[in-house]
């Protein structure tokens, strides 16, 4: 855009708009432009565009020194370049040889354009006059009754300096010029907090007007709550600091230990936790929004989850509930294993009328048979402990609702190790069957597999290897369907336990990473998260120039929860259902949730 | 200034286009949809209402009504609140921006600003559908890395779908507008 005097010429303002107070919301903006009396205008040229941003007004009397002084130390304090952009004239009664004095303010502070605002009481609209530093006029070359190419924009300075406009971009990262007009605004509203410190009340030498200036405000509670937050922080740390000693211990870190902790879901959950304690308890004041948020969506919700588990405690303790839960446990696995057996004595029968091998089946069938009898000992022997194991792990739920689920996760997992196992073996067998079965067809075809290749390749057999190769092929054969059965039997029960603890796994991960702190932000703060602006054109006179109020359009909830959803250790289907149904058929154990942090499977 | 005249959308609802000059180099445009219509909502209440009875008289299960009577009103202010458009309007400030807003029947509006910077073109598209030929305004985006290329296509007043004769009167005033600006 060309910055000359030219009709083309645009130069947006942005005017002070004030606290809109929550009475007057409905009465908009020129309410609250009443009160400045007339003075300085502070502001900052927006570097690229033609336009300003007015931040405060500075009122008569006041010596030039002392406003150069000033501004330059709030200058270097906040790193805007604020500088003094016009005056604002609003006459009242008896100040009428006013417009004359400011004119001659222009020579005192040396700018490249100065902006005269002024508005005449019982009128809504500015005026707006731009002088070059050569004393020209810009509007001698307009026509009297034509609009000026200027245009006026209202805002509120609280939410606007609040606010966060996303998607958010690291100060410093990108150059101002190529940073959109609107990001720049916001960010010098944001910087510029140190100016609105000066309120009305104060005796220094300057009398500024903006938002806050009826008189700082703050929250005692607020305000204490911070200052006592350090120290806790740094107790919460020192305690942290002592779990990790504890958990670098060497015994802990022999390799059957770590297996076994990186399948139960306890230990990763605790793993997890402890990571995200380090983020929140750090007494490190969080240095941009991102971090903030992440900070406070942590902290709310462990806060949440510590006070579910609270509930669930006070539930499952109200009335012993949990003793008569231990009561039913081992009658339930009993059930179980007693409808196990019937199962067997199904399939070792002719199950739905096939004709089984009676000689496999009853091998198989014995053998499941003997498991499932050790299993029910096991129990039985562990019967009289249940009840008191039960009672102390339920007391771990205090540490949160996920640990609960986390712990009944892993009860469910040992309780049904004898499926699992009937699981592992059912589908070696059925998979050494398949491996074989392949295998000795291409021989039938006299075809070969060849490894270095990886493909099928004709080969010469003897016959002696042929003959062999075929008896062994019929007798796999017509052993398939035996086998086949107890696998997919098997493999039906694995599923199912599978599925239970899919769902479980899916409701931690949902506590883990659902950004309460944000969600609650959006809903009763909009304004400070804004996803951009929103304008209004405000009625005019005729030959004022463009007035509009800029409002915050706040972030979409479903933006909210993509942006600031915690990263977690997400469970997802590792194989799509294709690979599924394949490694099922052909007999591979089937792992179907993986978790990022698995290294094997 | 405003100005009325007979237009259509594209199913043959009649639609109206109010134009506002604000100045020089800011309009506004405001594309109102018909109204809900009372027949409608009537006609899909009783017929809920006559099917959840029928099946009451069969079951004899008091929830079968109140769960009918709590679906209707359910999907009732589910309609006025996100599928209802009760007007569009495009607000097209010279070297400031475009302002789309869409606001449903229930009041809720939803408001989309584009900077001028962002800004490529404002050109009318024609678009084949099944056997006929629809024509929308729509809004180019610039690439940032890239200004000569198009990013995205934002289309404007989708929900109203004027036709050919009111997307021009549209369309003339924003190229006026765009054209001084730049």
């Amino acid at each position: 855009m060309p910055a000359l005097v030219n009709a083309h010429r645009r130069v947006n303002l942005l005017v002070v708009g004030y606290r809109i107070r929550a009475t007057s919301q409905k009465s908009l903006p020129f309410k609250c432009c009443n009160t400045a009396d007339s003075g300085l205008l502070v502001g900052r040229w927006i570097p690229g565009h033609n336009s300003a941003v007015v931040l405060a007004v500075i009122h008569y009397p006041f010596i030039p020194g002392q406003v150069k002084k000033y501004l330059s130390e709030l200058q270097s304090q906040t790193q805007v370049d604020l500088t003094v952009l016009g005056s604002w004239s609003m006459p009242k009664e008896g100040q009428e040889g006013m417009d004359s004095f400011l004119k001659d303010l222009s020579t005192i502070f040396p700018q490249k354009c100065w902006l005269q605002l002024s508005r005449e009481i019982g009128k809504r609209g500015f005026t707006c006059q731009v002088v070059q530093n050569n004393g020209r006029l810009l509007q001698e070359r307009e026509q009297k009754n034509g609009d000026d190419k200027i245009i006026l924009i209202h805002y509120d300075q609280r939410k606007v300096m609040l606010s966060q406009l996303h998607p958010v971009q690291d100060v410093g990262q990108k150059s101002d010029v190529e940073a959109s007009e609107l990001r720049l605004v916001f960010q010098t509203v944001a910087q510029s907090q140190p100016l609105f410190f000066l309120d009305k009340y104060d005796d220094g030498p300057l009398k500024l007007s903006h938002w806050q200036s009826e008189g700082r405000e703050a929250s005692i509670i607020a305000e204490l709550l911070k200052q006592a937050s350090v120290p806790v922080c740094i107790f919460l740390t020192w305690l942290l600091s002592l779990w990790h000693w504890l958990c670098s211990f060497r015994i802990l870190h022999l390799p059957p230990v770590l297996f076994i902790s990186s399948k139960l879901s306890t230990c990763v959950q605790s793993v997890y936790r402890a990571v995200h304690f380090r983020t929140v308890f750090s007494p490190k004041k969080a240095a941009t929004h991102v971090e903030f948020m992440r900070k406070a969506n942590i902290f709310v919700s462990f806060l949440v989850d510590i006070a579910l588990g609270l509930l669930l405690i006070s539930w499952l303790y109200r009335e012993n509930r949990i003793s008569k839960l231990a009561d039913t446990l081992v009658p339930v696995a009993d059930r179980v294993a007693k409808e196990l057996q019937e199962l067997l004595e199904w399939l070792m029968g002719a199950p739905a009328g096939l004709k089984m091998n009676r000689a496999l089946d009853q091998v198989l069938g014995r053998f499941f048979l003997y498991h499932i009898h050790l299993w029910i000992s096991y129990i039985h022997l562990m019967s009289p402990f249940i009840e008191r194991i039960l009672w102390y792990v339920g007391l771990s739920a205090c540490l949160g609702l996920t640990f609960a689920l986390s712990v009944l996760s892993d009860i469910v997992a040992l309780l049904t190790f004898h499926i699992y196992c009937f699981y592992v073996y059912g589908a070696r067998l059925y998979c050494l069957t398949i491996y074989g079965l392949s295998s000795l067809w291409r021989l039938f075809r006299g075809k070969k597999w060849n490894v270095l290749r990886q493909r099928v390749d004709s080969c010469s057999y003897d016959l002696d290897q042929l003959f062999i190769g075929t008896l062994l092929f019929t007798i796999l054969l017509f052993l398939l369907p035996t086998t086949a059965l107890y696998y997919l039997v098997f493999t039906l029960l694995r599923l199912v336990v599978v599925l239970f603890q899919g769902v479980i796994h899916l409701s931690v991960d949902f506590i883990n990473s659902f950004p309460l702190f944000a969600i609650g932000l959006r809903i009763c703060r909009p304004y400070r998260l804004a996803e951009g602006v929103k304008f209004n054109v405000l009625c005019q006179e005729p030959g004022t120039p463009l007035h509009l109020m800029m409002e915050i359009n706040p972030l979409k909830c479903s933006s909210v929860l993509q942006c600031y959803r915690t990263p977690t250790y997400s469970c997802y289907p590792k194989d799509s259902w294709a690979g599924l149904c394949k490694k099922l058929f052909v007999g591979e154990l089937i792992y179907p949730w993986k978790q990022k942090t698995d290294k094997t499977d | 200034m405003a100005e009325e005249e007979e237009f259509t959308d594209i199913n043959g609802n009649s639609i109206s286009l109010d134009c506002q000059t604000h100045s020089a180099f800011c309009r506004e445009f405001t594309v109102t949809s018909p109204k809900l219509s009372l027949r409608k909502v009537m006609v899909c209440t009783c017929f809920i209402w006559l099917f959840a009875y029928a099946v009451f008289f069969f079951t004899e299960n008091t929830t079968v009504l109140s769960s009918a009577i709590i679906l209707t009103l359910a999907g009732m202010m589910i309609h006025i609140h996100f599928v209802k458009v009760d007007h569009e309007t495009l607000l097209i400030i010279g070297s400031l921006g475009v302002q789309l807003s869409s606001s449903y029947a229930s009041g809720r509006e939803s408001t989309i600003f584009i900077e001028m910077s962002k800004l490529k073109d404002i050109v009318i598209n024609e678009a084949v559908y099944m056997h006929s030929i629809i024509y929308y305004l729509c809004i180019l985006i610039k690439d940032p890395a890239d200004p000569e290329t198009v990013a995205s296509v934002v289309p404007l007043f989708q929900s109203s779908k004027p036709r050919l004769n009111c997307l021009v009167h549209v369309y003339r005033s924003c190229q006026e507008i765009l054209a001084q600006t730049s």
